[in-house]
């Protein structure tokens, strides 16, 4: 790959560096464990994302029980599908209605609901986001290309450390011959952080 | 329903992630003391643009902050630590790993 004609030093960039010095001090003073964290980063890499949330979503509009259960104890309905948290925060599920749709951030940092969504998008971690959408919900739903009727009220739901909040969105028209596994398809991440919604193939 | 999207742009970043989480899970701190303090780092340092290169170094930010509140790693501790790597990388053949022991002033002080 490499055919340098000649050898030459490897550098490390700044970030690199900093993470390593700090990995090696906290190694040497045995608290981490170097294999717990490619554990974890390997988890969110490939395992963790937005399709956990789509599987609550589907099993929520084909099982009125489950939807019950979800909008009583969001956590344990959740976690009886597999999917904890890692920081032993509360969820909480907020159902979208023709009257009142609901979008969620986080103004103070990034908390977001990460066994159901993974990571989050960087524009979730952008202060005009963190702000704007407080301020002016409509106005930042129509730049995600959301326009809801004025007669749809919207709710801004703030995310701690402690509560997170999965949107629930309604069940599209026109989907009641799917099952289960063929509506996971159609729900995508923003649709669960409020921002959008799910989308049928036309 | 598209792919998800991947999460990081660099390893370090990637690494920066794990390193907290695995602390928090180790009881270092709560999940509250963290999100505390790097809500105060990303009001202080981030732009209006942030990339992800960006939000991960408010993540180490806030990490050596809490190492020093809790007199784990002082500042000067994890500079000293960080030229150690630079050296080390230096004095290692291209194409192979970086190992910290490769540090020439390392090995002099053995």
């Amino acid at each position: 790959m490499h055919d340098h004609p000649h050898d030459h030093d490897n550098n490390l960039d700044p970030m690199t560096a900093r993470v390593r010095a700090l990995e090696t001090i906290l190694t040497d003073k045995g608290l981490v464990d170097p294999k717990a964290i490619d554990a974890i980063v390997d988890t969110y890499e490939t395992k963790i994302g937005p399709r956990n949330g789509a599987k609550v979503i589907a099993k929520a509009w084909t099982n009125p029980d489950y939807a019950d259960w979800l909008a009583k104890d969001a956590t344990a309905a959740i976690a009886d599908l597999g999917f904890t948290g890692r920081q032993g925060e509360h969820m909480q599920a907020v159902f979208n209605t023709p009257d009142q749709h609901n979008v969620v951030v986080c103004t103070l940092c990034s908390c977001y609901p990460w066994s159901v969504l993974g990571l989050p998008p960087v524009w979730y971690k952008s202060p005009p986001y963190r702000s704007r959408v407080v301020l002016e919900p409509r106005a930042v739903l129509a730049e995600f290309g959301l326009t809801l009727p004025e007669t749809t009220k919207i709710r801004v739901w703030d995310s701690t450390a402690e509560v997170r909040y999965l949107v629930i969105p309604m069940r599209p028209e026109g989907t009641e011959n799917m099952d289960e596994s063929a509506l996971v398809d159609l729900v995508t991440r923003d649709a669960m952080i409020g921002t959008g919604l799910p989308q049928v193939a036309s | 329903m598209q792919p998800d999207p991947r999460p990081f742009d660099e390893p370090w970043q990637a690494q920066a992630f794990g390193l907290v989480v695995h602390l928090h899970e180790r009881g270092l701190f709560s999940w509250t003391e963290w999100a505390g303090t790097l809500s105060n780092v990303i009001a202080a340092e981030q732009s209006d643009t942030p990339t992800n290169a960006e939000y991960y170094r408010c993540w180490l930010t806030a990490l050596e902050q809490i190492l020093a509140q809790k007199k784990i790693a002082t500042p000067d501790l994890i500079d000293i630590t960080t030229q150690a790597w630079h050296r080390a990388a230096h004095a290692t053949p291209h194409g192979q790993p970086i190992m910290l022991e490769s540090d020439p002033k390392r090995i002099e002080v053995k």
